[in-house]
């Protein structure tokens, strides 16, 4: 299938970028979305223009690393699916796509489609981690926990930390992305030395860099790993409950 | 033991400087609430709840009207003594009404603070079109719909609570049926009377189920029952306001 591309260029992070238009001939559907690019790419270098720089990894949909807006849509219009494993053949002949990076404050962009995500790695410093006895393994299994809550525990750990939930919120809110990474500790058992402190380190690291969240459902229907704004909900809760939980703590010093 | 429990300070992988100021001293608890985004969309929340409560006894209360002058007066005399004996005349009207204020005035501060965050989180737009989900169009009004409803409040306490001259000029203190009719009997009063709570109604559709996920209300069992609530609020709030300038219209109260 033959496409037209409006692709977003710009040089370095403090130019003004512009949309560029080419050309994507001979595509075939069996083609993933980057595979695409990277055809583009090599016609581009043949003729000694610049490629398009944009971000991959894995490209099977666990690294995190891709992510584009296509078509208005972070990761574009397949429910559940990273920009790599998106395929062409959700595209027809002739369609013009249109390719923008993932905006917003706290995501500058380093050259054409890559942004600098790093306030995600930021979030998950502040908190995401456990306190853990070294010395001998203990025996597995010997932390009873219920297979409802592991299951939510797991659902919330399939963040692959994309953005494309800040990406596309109307408000950049790193709301969907923080609440998976806190809850998948805080509904452990393993998890519960630090679930207050971490609640409040992690929800004021978020808010250092992004937006606050207002409820429209968009980050869930981006979501890659369709993660559900059920685990907002359940970070709004600890979050509220935690400044209580650490008056507690607090009780003999605060400040 | 101090125990803080602010979050370590970024290392240099962190390659981007943070967007938004923390504020660096914590207020003592429950302020400490306003210092964060999710504290303050908590209080959005519980204000809003408080507010929802207020329309929904408002509108049922008005309902009063159907059932003729002499109902109406008595029951607009009745919330001047409420609790009576126990406090002394209009004291419960006037606790509930600086209750009233201070949501208000937390909600809409609230909003604010909020809506200059996400400006801040997002300075440069998307330059294509964006093709949105979720985001319905309750959602992406609230600010607009927000602020007609209060400027609509505005109006309605300038035009049936205190009776200001040029918007009800046959305003009476004490005869509540009658400036209700004489006022929702101009076609253009009515027409804001319907458009305002027209808008209210799409700002309860998203606020009434949009609370439920800020308070952290959630549960998979009842999370439909959420959706379902704010739809029947919003159409039974909005629909018994809009029944009264319709019914003074076509003389069904007057
Ligand atoms: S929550 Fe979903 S959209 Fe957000 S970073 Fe994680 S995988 Fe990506
Ligand atoms: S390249 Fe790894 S998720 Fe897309």
């Amino acid at each position: 299938m033959n496409l037209t591309l409006k692709v977003w260029r710009q040089d370095g992070p403090h130019t003004g970028g512009r949309f560029e238009t080419y050309q994507a001939a001979d595509i075939k559907d069996e083609m993933s979305f980057l595979e695409m690019l990277d055809i583009v790419n090599e016609r581009l270098i043949e003729d000694g223009r610049e490629p398009i720089a944009f971000d991959s990894d894995c490209r099977e949909g666990i690294c995190g690393t891709c992510g584009l807006m296509v078509n208005g849509q972070a990761h574009g219009p397949q429910k559940g699916t990273a920009t790599c494993q998106l395929h062409m053949r959700t595209f027809r002949d002739g369609d013009e796509i249109t390719i923008e990076p993932w905006r917003a404050a706290a995501f500058p962009i380093m050259k054409d489609l890559i942004v600098d995500r790093s306030p995600l790695d930021a979030i998950v410093e502040a908190g995401g981690y456990i306190n853990a006895n070294t010395g001998a393994a203990p025996d597995a299994n010997l932390i009873p926990i219920p297979k409802p809550v592991a299951d939510s525990s797991m659902d919330a750990a399939a963040c692959i930390g994309c953005g494309a939930c800040v990406a596309a919120c109307p408000n950049s809110a790193g709301q969907l992305f923080t609440s998976a990474k806190l809850n998948h500790l805080n509904l452990l058992p393993q998890g519960q030395a630090e679930r207050w402190k971490r609640t409040e380190a992690m929800v004021e690291r978020m808010e250092q860099f992004f937006g606050s969240c207002t409820n429209h459902g968009e980050c869930q229907e981006a979501c890659p790993k369709e993660i559900s704004i059920d685990f907002i909900a359940y970070m709004n809760r600890d979050y509220i409950k935690a400044k209580i939980k650490n008056r507690k703590l607090q009780g003999q010093g605060f400040p | 033991m101090t125990a803080t429990q602010e979050a370590p300070p970024l290392t240099p992988d962190i390659t981007v400087a943070p967007v938004m100021k923390r504020p660096s001293k914590r207020l003592p608890f429950p302020l400490v609430y306003w210092q964060t985004a999710v504290g303050k969309k908590w209080i959005m929340a519980l204000t809003g709840a408080a507010l929802m409560g207020f329309v929904f006894f408002h509108a049922i209360g008005n309902l009063k009207m159907y059932m003729g002058e002499e109902d109406f007066n008595h029951y607009a005399e009745f919330l001047r003594d409420l609790l009576y004996p126990i406090l002394p005349h209009t004291v419960a009207l006037w606790l509930l009404r600086i209750g009233l204020i201070v949501a208000f005035g937390l909600h809409i501060a609230a909003a604010a603070s909020l809506t200059r965050m996400n400006q801040k989180a997002r300075p440069v737009r998307y330059q294509s079109r964006r093709d949105y989900l979720a985001a319905n169009y309750a959602s992406r009004t609230m600010r607009v719909s927000g602020i007609i409803v209060g400027l609509f409040l505005l109006f309605h306490l300038a035009d049936l609570t205190w009776g200001v001259g040029f918007i009800n000029s046959e305003f009476e203190r004490g005869e509540a049926f009658a400036n209700v009719t004489y006022s929702l009997d101009r076609i253009g009063v009515a027409a804001i009377y319907i458009v305002a709570n027209i808008a209210l109604g799409i700002h309860l559709f998203h606020g009434a189920w949009s609370m439920f996920q800020s308070l952290g209300v959630n549960n998979p069992r009842y999370n439909g029952a959420r959706r379902a609530f704010a739809a029947g609020f919003a159409v039974l709030v909005a629909g018994m306001n809009i029944s009264f300038p319709i019914a003074v219209l076509t003389g069904v109260v007057g």
